[in-house]
């Protein structure tokens, strides 16, 4: 927080409102991250049939929505002042907004889910199918003519970043990262909770 | 400045409400599971205390 409000430098054209950036981008490469998460406990549990796996997968895709909340929500904010617009549907705006949704039809598949091993099965093959849009978001202002900004990081020798907003940049997303190694723990331990309480209730049923 | 205000609020409020969020659905679980191991103990000694002549 110090770092992205106090310690980065001003930027020259946009001034203070550029400093969304330092909760947007690790917002949206955390993102990234829950999903390959999800992506990975997919595989493992077809793979495996192992329980364990689903839990990971469900905790980081509700994780992942949640930070990609965050990039939705702090896009337009940034948006508004700087291109006059709240919204535009370009191509990384709106695959975006079509991965969120993707996620949050993912979680509310579950819901609809009662038998735990058919659940598993369909939310993992969900998983691996949303993941497909990942790269799509990643590479869209790569691939075509977009209003989102150009990529300052990775994006080539006519991008760049200065050195003291790429540090506060880079803490910023350690930060994000330890948040949500923390909040997976938390999330797959009240699944498994919650599969302790299916349990007893069987127990319960057949006495 | 107001925006970026409600941008970082706004973020720390989504994050911190998700955290609570997680924390209060353990505490149900917990007391729900305590409730259940009762209850299934209860059941289990039932027919043994019938039983005895």
């Amino acid at each position: 927080m110090y770092g992205a409000l106090l310690g980065a430098p001003t930027e020259r054209t946009m001034g203070d409102i550029q400093r969304i950036f330092y909760v947007h981008v690790p917002a949206a490469w955390t993102a990234f991250a829950a999903f390959f998460v999800v992506f990975i406990g997919s595989v493992g549990y077809l793979v495996t049939k192992n329980f364990k796996w689903d839990r990971v997968a469900l905790a980081c895709a509700e994780i992942g929505t949640i930070f990609c909340t965050a990039v939705l929500i702090t896009g337009p904010i940034w948006a508004k002042p700087v291109w006059g617009i709240w919204w535009t549907w370009d191509a990384r705006l709106t695959s975006t907004l079509v991965l969120w949704l993707m996620y949050l039809s993912y979680l509310l598949l579950r819901d609809f889910l009662e038998e735990p091993a058919r659940r598993a099965t369909l939310s993992a093959v969900f998983g691996i199918i949303a993941f497909v849009d990942v790269p799509i978001v990643y590479f869209a202002i790569r691939l075509w003519r977009t209003q989102h900004p150009q990529p300052v990081v990775f994006g080539g020798e006519e991008s760049g970043l200065d050195p003291t907003m790429l540090n506060v940049l880079l803490l910023a997303w350690l930060a994000f990262t330890i948040m949500f190694v923390l909040l997976a723990i938390l999330r797959v331990r009240l699944e498994k909770s919650r599969d302790e309480v299916r349990q007893l209730r069987r127990e319960l049923m057949m006495q | 400045m107001t925006s970026l205000f409600w941008a970082y609020a706004i973020v720390w409020l989504l994050f911190a409400g998700y955290a609570l969020s997680i924390s209060a659905r353990q505490k149900n679980l917990q007391r729900e599971i305590a409730t259940l191991k009762t209850l299934v103990e209860q059941k289990g000694q039932a027919p043994a205390g019938r039983s005895r002549p």
